[in-house]
């Protein structure tokens, strides 16, 4: 057993499982998706990008650049929510909340990616 | 090699993890512990007051609480984010600088600028590895000339010679072993535009392993190599490099020449000066009996050759059964008086000091001229920047292996056809020669003649082609004229004409060229450029052929023939 590799697996599945978490529910309803969910989700997510630092093969470059877009959809996802809130100082309609789960949505999306990679490589690459 | 930044972002991989996780944990608990506003009501941080906070906090900005007065219990975490955040920061950048000023990593940074370096360079370039005395004297010669090159060198130290040099031209350097293909790859061996590889590492084995590495990996690149003994020259030659020069060989044949035509060795001197050199005199050496110091490569070479033009020796040698010195050699450096006197230096005509110690050397030819005055020195200067010393000893002839070498590699790579001249001039007698010399003379000044080459073709004479094709015969008068004055020619001697296999020494200047014709030419630099334009303009070479300046608009020259 490879302690890397575990640590590995372990923070993109999490990051993965944050995010849906964070994703589930009604669309524009705010008391589904928790804030700090997103925050975990958001954390869990960059801390899994630099974990795939550094890796040169090509199976390493799309697993960072899944991650990378996965850290961009929440970033969005967290400037919407804190510009209406603090910015624009309005409350959280449910057009807002459905545009930053969508984006949450995307990110979702791309950690499955991430998470598909892996397995392709875990099964490709039997040691 | 690997990639600069990957390497940087594995060694940042923990440093960055910790940061990332002092801010979540730090964000986190200043959003869970609660704390009143400033109604009294109580009041909980939100995520975006909490980064905000926690990021100019972490950066030791502080702008105070916000945006209420915190409760005790904010404050007792504040003081442990705090310390967490300066040692989180302490520890990210404290290991981005051991990975900066790590040996490994400023290696692998030298070494992909240096390949980026050799990628950028569009023109053509020459890899010369080593940069002893010969190869410095031979990339300024290049980049003086406009011929790139780049420098890979074992010796940190060398390099940084390099990186000073006030080069006319930018010649990236590397400090790695040469000997390593992936460095020789790197320094461009595989690019379409690397012309050659120079190897003068100073050392045969090294020499030898990277003709082979370049031979195998790019057969079609040219491969000149030193070598300072027969072994690794046959070896070399076997498989294939293109020109392997023994600096020794080279001396011992040329001082032998002087024995027997001084005239033909001027010639030889001359065609492979360096850059601007003044020409150097006629000299003659005495034949006689002669005392030889140092029976090493140098000596044995010298001896050999100069043999043949029945000049006896006197051996003095410090070490006579490891060198394999004949039995009648007198054992000692040379440099007391006994053996110079016991090798009979009262009676002989020259000495000549070749040991491999430049000091030793020198205080032979002290000893020696103290004892016999009438002498002709010849002396082995091993290492370059000892030359104002040497210069100042007024030595008869002074051998520098890393100007011969120098030189020699620098005639090859300018004018491939100069080794075709001195091939034919081989047969000819010392009156040709001396004919040759005053011709030479008589166009240059002061300063050693410049040799360059020509091609008779479509994109490098395109008005002699024009010209033939008109149906008019081009002489070789007509292109070394004046193309300001045609009744003057330029002060360069034609040396040869190769023509389809077929040699021309000194062609006559009635010779009607032929398109192929490569011709060799020596003089000074100003007809050089003068030639070209020559060649290039129909308008030049018609007037030189005619004497008329035609006009050369339309309109004009329809209103003189109207």
């Amino acid at each position: 057993m490879n302690l890397e590799k575990v640590i590995f697996a372990f923070f993109s599945i999490l990051a993965l499982t944050l995010n849906y978490g964070f994703f589930i529910g009604e669309l524009d309803d705010p008391t589904h998706h928790n804030v700090y969910e997103l925050f975990a989700a958001l954390t869990v997510s960059l801390i899994a990008t630099i974990m795939k630092f550094g890796d040169r093969a090509h199976i390493g470059a799309l697993l960072l650049a899944t991650s990378l877009v996965a850290d961009l959809q929440l970033i969005a996802a967290a400037l919407v929510w804190g510009y209406v809130v603090y910015v624009a100082e309005s409350p959280l309609e449910p057009s807002v909340m459905s545009s930053i789960v969508s984006l949450s949505g995307g990110a979702l999306l791309a950690n499955l990616t991430s998470v598909i990679l892996l397995v392709v490589e875990t099964v490709t690459f039997r040691r | 090699m690997h990639n600069v930044i990957s390497l940087l972002l594995r060694r940042m991989r923990l440093p960055l993890i910790v940061l990332i996780t002092t801010y979540a944990v730090s964000v986190l608990g200043l959003t869970l512990i609660p704390g009143v506003d400033d109604q009294g009501n109580p009041w909980r941080m939100d995520f975006f007051h909490a980064t905000y906070f926690v990021s100019f906090l972490g950066s030791t900005i502080g702008f105070g609480e916000i945006p209420y007065p915190f409760t005790g219990a904010q404050r007792m975490w504040t003081t442990f984010t705090i310390y967490a955040a300066v040692v989180s920061w302490l520890y990210a950048i404290g290991t981005i600088l051991t990975v900066i000023q790590d040996q490994g990593f400023r290696r692998v940074l030298a070494f992909s600028s240096f390949s980026r370096k050799v990628r950028r360079m569009q023109e053509p370039f020459y890899i010369v590895c080593g940069y002893g005395d010969a190869s410095r004297l031979l990339v300024r010669e290049l980049s003086e000339r406009c011929i790139h090159c780049v420098v890979v060198e074992k010796d940190r130290e060398k390099i940084l010679d390099l990186a000073v040099e006030d080069l006319p031209d930018f010649v990236p350097g590397l400090s790695e072993d040469a000997t390593n293909s992936d460095t020789l790859i790197a320094a461009g061996l595989k690019r379409p535009n690397c012309r050659g590889v120079i190897a003068l590492t100073g050392d045969d084995h090294s020499n030898l392993t990277i003709a082979i590495t370049s031979k195998l990996l790019a057969p079609d690149i040219q491969v000149i190599c030193q070598s300072d003994s027969k072994d690794s020259a046959a070896n070399m030659a076997s498989f294939g490099t293109d020109h392997i020069i023994d600096p020794f060989e080279i001396f011992a044949s040329r001082f032998a020449m002087m024995f027997h035509s001084p005239s033909m060795y001027l010639v030889y001197e001359w065609m492979t000066a360096v850059y601007g050199a003044p020409l150097s005199d006629f000299k003659r050496p005495p034949t006689g009996s002669w005392v030889l110091c140092g029976f090493g490569r140098f000596g044995k070479a010298v001896r050999e050759y100069i043999a043949i033009e029945g000049v006896k020796t006197r051996l003095i040698e410090a070490e006579p059964e490891a060198t394999g010195a004949p039995l009648d050699t007198v054992e000692g450096r040379g440099t007391e008086a006994n053996t110079l006197l016991d090798a009979g230096i009262q009676d002989a005509v020259g000495v000549i000091a070749g040991t491999d110690n430049d000091a030793n050397n020198l205080s032979i030819l002290i000893t020696a001229r103290y004892l016999n005055p009438g002498l002709f020195t010849v002396v082995r200067q091993n290492q370059q920047k000892k030359a104002p010393i040497f210069k100042a000893a007024d030595i008869g002839l002074i051998m520098q292996p890393g100007t011969l070498v120098a030189q020699n590699i620098l005639g090859l790579i300018l004018s491939p056809l100069l080794g075709d001249f001195f091939r034919l001039t081989r047969d000819q007698n010392e009156e040709w020669a001396n004919v040759l010399v005053s011709r030479i003379a008589g166009v240059v000044a002061e300063v050693t003649p410049e040799t360059w080459e020509l091609e008779i073709s479509v994109l490098q004479a395109p008005a002699v082609y024009n010209r033939q094709r008109c149906g008019h015969k081009v002489q070789l008068k007509d292109i070394c004229s004046n193309p300001k004055d045609r009744s003057k020619l330029l002060p360069c001697v034609p040396l040869l004409i190769k023509r389809d296999g077929m040699d021309m020494l000194l062609p006559d200047m009635e010779e009607h060229l032929q398109n192929g014709d490569r011709i060799l030419l020596c003089g000074r630099q100003d007809a050089s450029s003068r030639l070209r334009y020559t060649i290039n303009d129909h308008q030049a070479l018609d007037y030189i052929q005619t004497g008329i300046d035609h006009p050369r608009g339309t309109v004009w020259r329809w209103i003189t023939s109207a």
